[in-house]
């Protein structure tokens, strides 16, 4: 392989990388706030059709964004609906949550199939992208790469170093003693879904403003459910969620590129790739969070346990 | 006023009744705004999709036919959630069935159906079983989440299937479309109304594994130590390895099962409804089980029934994306608003909510109780 080459596909890695961090810094802080949402994968789709809509409509990249995000927080508040004023089932919410918004993209997608969208375009970085190696893979992206810099320096702030995140997480390992500390667990809890939507949205929104530019149906493409499991191998960090991001996104970008440079390989193996690996990825990080650290890669305590109500 | 909250002693009988028709009321009115929106008849478009659903008789037993899939994959699902294994992974075990049943079929085309049909099915429960066994070794072994690994396995499953239909199955008198040779007289399941001599549309004797494993399924639950210890794993790993159940086993068994009837469902719809692979095979039903297991709450009686219903559903989605020119993804936005909606209602079934008019100084002294709701 020659240099260029590697640095084009660590760019494309790079490229690959951003909606899936997007996703998984939001299900980070649901998870944190100890809920559960497996819907990811619905948000991301119905959030991609929102911003592209918007942005289809008005013509503004930044207007489709905040309509990706703001629908993701909506559609994850529905499901902040059902787990904690219905008490139901957090698993199941989830899941009807991803049928339901992946159902619905389609839906209202459907008529604007292969038409084409602005949305944001590649622009250098002054200076910086004249970096050797770093300034292509980095400093040649969209303006929401350069968000997704950003974003995991932003949760990672939110959760260690504000009163805020102390309480999202508190609530998330015992509702009950942040209740008696004098939190909100419930309003905590709802916070934490719909913020963590907001940004899954915005990585839904990635997809269709940054990734193609153009409406197709099925863009999430399981994207959501890699985020959910990234989660997990991210040990509930931001840090490592960069890692595992990219991981991905390495990944996809690879497979493409093979599958454009036309390899032997049928299609349908190089497309399992991603996949097949998220299983691996959960493998290593069992065996990981077994062995070593055990205490820092568990689970929020409460994630998935419903807040009770006392009579 | 303070809103106080109270799980329910006694079981709200028929009162549970109106709770589902609610739901069903309040997803179904959802799905007729939304075709409102996109400039189609609200209340005709349901009206147009029930008759297609449940309006003649033909279409009636075009439901029964798609429940068999469903119904089988809803009992495997249930199985596990009944002990809190989240299994989603129905879809690729299907798809694994599929291919087993195929590999089968293609291997030997000149059996005689009592010979092949059987072989094939002992293949597809083999293949879905086993598909169904690598989430929950990962999980005993490992403790690797047996949701995202089992989700992770349907598009690895799907896409090997995909990959054998364009590749090495690939019936090479299709003209390039991706599919299998047809399958030899004894690798198709018959239709059952040629030989009761009654016209009774698509329907095949494939039906007849829903009863069998309907059964089973009681049976084992409810009749069986393991199935009574399955109960008593519900209450979560810790519980059951504390009162020294074979939760290890159980997990393997149910997921193994799980994956059997999955795969079972997958051979069915290609060896009676399609006679050959091919990709179109997978419409979904393993996700469909999901939820149908979920709305039955696990109950096989329920499942039977609500299998037939969401089949039903399905059918007439189908006439209203022909009537009315909607996309077929109209029918997951029912399924799924079906399932929230339900699942917001179950509240119902297991809490009462009574209005306690509180002085003053109580509800100053305990805001956080007030914010329940």
């Amino acid at each position: 392989m020659s240099p260029e080459l590697i640095v084009a596909l660590l760019a494309a890695a790079v490229h690959a990388a951003a909606p899936i961090l997007f996703a998984t810094l939001g299900e980070i802080l649901s998870e944190k706030a100890g809920v559960l949402n497996l819907g990811v994968e619905g948000v991301m789709a119905l959030s991609a059709f929102a911003a592209f809509f918007v942005c289809h409509a008005t013509g503004s990249a930044p207007l489709g964004l905040l309509a990706g995000g703001l629908a993701g927080a909506l559609l994850c508040g529905l499901h902040s609906l059902v787990c904690q004023v219905f008490l139901g089932n957090q698993v199941v919410s989830g899941l009807a949550l991803a049928i339901f918004g992946v159902g619905l993209s389609d839906y209202l997608g459907t008529p604007y199939v292969g038409q084409a969208t602005e949305g944001f375009r590649q622009f250098a970085v002054p200076l910086l992208s004249q970096l050797p190696v770093l300034g292509p893979v980095l400093f040649r992206q969209d303006a929401m790469v350069y968000l997704a810099y950003a974003a995991p320096v932003a949760v990672w702030f939110l959760l260690n170093r504000t009163s805020l995140g102390l309480g999202l997480r508190a609530t998330g390992e015992m509702p009950a003693a942040a209740a008696a500390a004098g939190l909100n667990p419930q309003r905590l809890r709802a916070f934490g879904v719909m913020a963590g939507g907001f940004l899954c949205g915005v990585g839904g929104a990635y997809l269709s403003l940054a990734h193609t530019h153009l409406w197709t149906t099925g863009l999430s493409g399981g994207r959501g459910w890699v985020a959910v499991a990234l989660v997990i191998f991210a040990f509930w960090r931001p840090g490592r969620a960069v890692l595992g991001a990219l991981l991905f996104g390495g990944v996809m970008a690879f497979q493409l590129r093979l599958q454009a440079a036309g390899t032997n390989v049928p299609s349908s193996l190089l497309l399992m790739l991603p996949y097949a690996l998220t299983v691996l990825a959960l493998v290593f990080s069992a065996s990981r969070s077994r062995s070593s650290a055990r205490k820092a890669a568990a689970a929020p305590a409460a994630l998935g346990v419903n807040i009770e109500p006392e009579d | 006023m303070n809103i106080s909250i109270r799980r329910r002693e006694i079981p709200l009988g028929w009162g549970a009744l109106v709770v589902y028709l609610g739901a069903l009321a309040l997803a179904l009115g959802v799905c007729a705004v939304l075709l409102t929106l996109s400039g189609k008849p609200g209340l005709g478009g349901l009206v147009i999709l029930f008759r297609g659903a449940f309006g003649q008789g033909y279409s009636l037993l075009d439901g029964l036919v798609k429940a068999i899939p469903i119904f089988l994959c809803s009992l495997g699902v249930a199985l596990s959630f009944r002990m809190q294994i989240w299994n989603i992974g129905a879809e690729g075990q299907f798809a694994l069935g599929a291919v087993g049943a195929t590999a089968v079929a293609l291997a030997l085309p000149g059996l005689p159906w009592p010979v092949l049909l059987p072989l094939m099915f002992l293949a597809a429960m083999a293949a879905g079983g086993l598909w169904g066994l690598i989430p929950a070794g990962l999980r005993l072994g490992l403790g690797v989440n047996e949701i995202i690994s089992s989700l992770m396995l349907n598009y690895v499953g799907i896409l090997f299937l995909e990959y054998l239909v364009f590749g090495a199955w690939k019936d090479p008198s299709s003209f390039g479309f991706p599919m299998t040779a047809e399958f030899g007289p004894g690798g198709q399941i018959a239709r059952m109304g040629p030989a009761l001599g009654l016209n009774l549309g698509k329907l095949h004797w494939g039906l007849l594994a829903c009863p069998l494993a309907g059964v089973a399924y009681g049976v084992f639950l409810s009749r069986t130590r393991l199935g009574f210890e399955l109960a008593a794993c519900g209450e979560g790993e810790r519980v059951a390895r504390y009162a020294n159940l074979p939760y290890g086993f159980l997990v393997l068994l149910v997921m193994g099962m799980g994956g059997a009837l999955a795969g079972l469902a997958g051979s069915i719809e290609c060896s009676a409804t399609l006679g050959r692979l091919q990709p179109t095979v997978m419409v979904g039903y393993g996700y469909t089980a999901i939820v149908v297991a979920w709305l039955a709450r696990l109950k096989p009686w329920p499942i039977a029934f609500t299998s037939f219903l969401l089949a039903s559903l399905r059918v007439g989605v189908e006439v209203l994306e022909l009537k009315l020119q909607i996309p077929a993804a109209f029918g997951q936005i029912m399924e799924g608003a079906i399932l929230l909606c339900v699942i917001a209602g179950q509240f119902f079934l297991d809490y009462t909510v009574s209005l306690k008019r509180t002085r003053r100084e109580d509800a100053s002294a305990a805001p956080a109780q007030g914010e329940r709701a």
